[in-house]
């Protein structure tokens, strides 16, 4: 007997379906209504309405952060593809798994720039890390297995499949691959025993080691490997922006965040270390600065990264190594304990007695008011009413910084921001997936009034589901990094950086059927924030928090710069 | 320093702008660049001359190796290897002294008359891309009508085989 035929637009679904996917981000449109209609017939995945494709974007790509599964999104061709392109960059810039299912005309009707055309797969080709055309609807559920496949194994990426409408219409019959092999791509995943050997020597060399590990530490599932690792030898440790939670904050050995706004300890010691080792970090330039100032000093640098492209790109490496982090880190964990040898002691000492003095500087310490709200002091406020449990998702700017340095992340996949591409507008729909994921969670969305007006339509999106995220509102009433930046680099010229006629927060989160509050005063801060998660704790919280127009995020490498020219209060 | 560099990749549309969008996003310089199936209907053989320092022609073979479309890559600049470019040049021929003279150039550098016209002669060249521009600097440039050239291909010396 012949198998069933399916439609494509029903092979999509069932792909699907046999992925496992429970929730899909989406928006439909004239090149996706079959697949739609499909939709509409099943019950295995919900499909969330959002008000923009860009939100179905971050929505998916925040899902994927917050579990560590494939976030997927779908939009329609034309317009949809182009608004989800900011979506689909930003996951790429931060190697998020992610598979993105556009609609496209109909395959006769290519080239002829019909109606809602665009060459979706020429446009996003730079900015995936691969894209599908299907031309053949006997290649549709290959092509989607392969997107999984692709999007979440090696260095993750977002992968996009663009479906030309006829062929969600042609039938063949379904079969869905259990897995998929590909000549043209086989990930490392074993590190090089040898490298791993050389590695381990060095650390035990070292004496003024630092472990510096990044956005791969969290993507790679490695935060444990990386605190058993760290507290093995004793290591002080930093992460970058996108590696936060990946070794517990609070934790001795840590020595914040490094970086343009890392901590001054953290900056120092990874200026004067001898032994460096990089784990999932690619020493961008906001975090070393200026490559040249960074290796005037003699370090020896180890590096484990999943992409070897990563690897001697800015900063040229002695121990390279590729492969999956998490399956090095249990290597050299290994190694070590079965090794005698352990690092030297009188020279450890020595140089953590160095690292207290850098971190007396307390560098993150800022001046209290009485009279206005200070923005570090509602992020330190908003961790102690959370107790340090709430996922944190950020727009991009001065709080984001903030939130970075004040919230004391100690578990991975709970800090959930646009660091690569800073992306505004992230911040919002991004707590909405993450909120889907973990339905009982508490998820704050800390942004600028700048950034949430970037996709404030998804407040909308929050009240149709009746999700209970809270929006901690940082206004200061200027976009305030580039504030920041026109201050100290453009004698306080403020061009375009002050937002007038900003709306009442209050009346329109009132308007979108959430609670809303304005706070003005520094004693009202923690009030609000247990009324938000708990009076309120089952809706959306919407605080506008006026905060002070003067602060300055600090410490600050300006751009260029080197680690140790750091401005400090 | 000078680099040729030899992929093969799935014959798949998109492969070779994929490649092309690669050089052009992160500032690499593409020499020539040439392309065709090969006898595997699956594949495509392309090969690409550019110029860099070690560390950028690390990255170009490391950001390569990372397109998802291509199997294999490899720098023929490591090893020995023999590169060979075709040439096409249309020069005047219409009085006997010049014919003669384009006819006895060509030889010299092993070409080709490959079309005979009134006024004109085509001459076909194959060789290392320095042979085909010392040809061309024999060649009285007012003689010259037009030219046209492959780019390098390339092929390692003996069993330095690239295959899938």
């Amino acid at each position: 007997m012949a198998d069933t035929e399916l439609t494509g637009a029903e092979i999509v679904v069932r792909c699907l379906r046999d992925e496992g996917v429970k929730h899909v981000f989406g928006y439909p449109g004239g090149a996706v209504l079959n697949i739609y209609d499909e939709i509409y017939k099943q019950d295995d995945f919900q499909h969330i309405l959002v008000r923009h494709e860009q939100a179905a974007l971050h929505a998916a790509d925040a899902y994927a952060r917050s579990t560590g599964q494939v976030g997927v999104a779908i939009v329609t061709s034309g317009p949809g593809a182009t608004n989800a392109v900011t979506g689909i960059a930003t996951a790429f810039m931060d190697s998020i798994p992610m598979v993105v299912l556009t609609g496209q005309v109909p395959t006769a009707a290519i080239g002829m720039d019909a109606f809602q055309e665009v060459d979706t797969v020429g446009i996003t080709r730079p900015c995936v890390k691969h894209n599908f055309l299907v031309k053949d609807v006997r290649q549709l559920a290959e092509t989607i297995k392969k997107a999984f496949y692709i999007a979440s194994t090696g260095r993750p990426g977002p992968v996009v499949v663009d479906i030309p409408k006829d062929v969600t219409q042609h039938l063949c019959p379904y079969h869905y691959p259990q897995s998929v092999s590909m000549r043209s791509y086989n990930p490392t995943w074993k590190g090089h025993a040898g490298q791993i050997r050389k590695a381990v020597q060095m650390l035990l060399e070292a004496k003024r080691p630092v472990i510096y590990t990044g956005g791969g530490v969290i993507l790679g599932n490695a935060a444990r490997q990386l605190t058993e690792l760290s507290r093995l030898l004793g290591f002080p440790t930093t992460n970058t922006l996108m590696g936060l939670g990946g070794y517990p904050s609070p934790d001795p050995l840590f020595l914040g965040m490094l970086g343009m706004h890392g901590t001054y300890e953290a900056n120092m010691a990874m200026q004067h270390c001898d032994v460096l080792l990089a784990v999932g970090a690619r020493f961008d330039d906001r975090v070393i600065g200026n490559p040249k100032h960074f290796s005037s000093e003699h370090h020896r640098i180890i590096h484990i990264d999943v992409d070897p492209s990563s690897i001697s790109k800015r900063v040229k490496v002695d121990v390279p190594i590729v492969g999956d982090v998490a399956h090095v880190l249990e290597e050299i964990i290994k190694l070590l304990k079965s090794e005698k040898d352990r690092p030297d002691e009188q020279a450890l000492k020595a140089w953590w007695a160095q690292i207290e003095l850098w971190r007396a500087q307390d560098c993150l310490k800022y001046e209290h008011s009485a009279t206005v709200i200070k923005p570090q002091y509602v992020v330190e406020k908003l961790y102690e009413v959370t107790r340090g449990q709430a996922f944190i998702t950020s727009d991009v700017g001065q709080h984001q910084m903030w939130a970075a340095q004040y919230y004391k992340f100690d578990q991975p996949r709970r800090w959930i921001n646009s660091g690569g591409l800073g992306t505004m507008g992230f911040g919002l729909p991004a707590a909405m997936g993450v909120q889907f994921a973990h339905p009982d969670a508490m998820v704050a969305c800390i942004t600028g009034e700048g950034s949430i007006q970037m996709n404030i339509q998804e407040l909308s999106t929050c009240k149709e589901h009746n999700l209970p995220i809270k929006v901690i509102l940082l206004n200061n009433g200027y976009l305030g990094m580039v504030r920041q930046w026109q201050e100290f680099f453009y004698e306080e010229r403020y061009a375009e950086s002050y937002v007038g006629s900003l709306p009442d927060f209050v009346k329109l989160a009132e308007a979108y059927g959430h609670v809303g509050m304005l706070v003005e005063k520094p004693e009202d801060v923690e009030p609000a924030l247990r009324d938000a998660f708990g009076k309120y704790k089952d809706r959306l919280v919407f605080i506008n928090f006026l905060t002070d127009p003067r602060e300055n995020v600090y410490p600050m490498i300006p751009a260029g710069k080197g680690l140790s020219e750091m401005i400090l209060v | 320093m000078r680099h040729i560099i030899s992929l093969l990749m799935e014959n798949e549309s998109g492969a070779l702008s994929r490649v092309a969008g690669l050089f052009s996003a992160r500032g690499y310089n593409i020499e020539s660049l040439t392309v065709a199936p090969t006898e595997d209907a699956t594949l495509s053989r392309m090969t690409i001359v550019t110029r860099g320092s070690d560390e950028i022609i690390e990255q170009i073979t490391k950001q390569l190796n990372k397109l998802v479309d291509i199997v294999k890559i490899q720098d023929l600049t490591d090893g020995g290897h023999i590169e060979r470019e075709l040439m096409l040049v249309k020069v005047r021929a219409h009085t006997y002294e010049l014919r003669e003279e384009m006819k006895r150039v060509a030889d010299i550098f092993r070409g080709r008359v490959i079309d005979v016209a009134d006024k004109t002669y085509t001459i076909e060249l194959t060789g290392p891309g320095a042979k085909l521009d010392a040809f061309l600097e024999a060649l009285d440039p007012s003689a010259i009508l037009e030219t046209v050239r492959t780019g390098a291909s390339g092929i390692g010396r003996g069993d330095r085989i690239m295959k899938v």
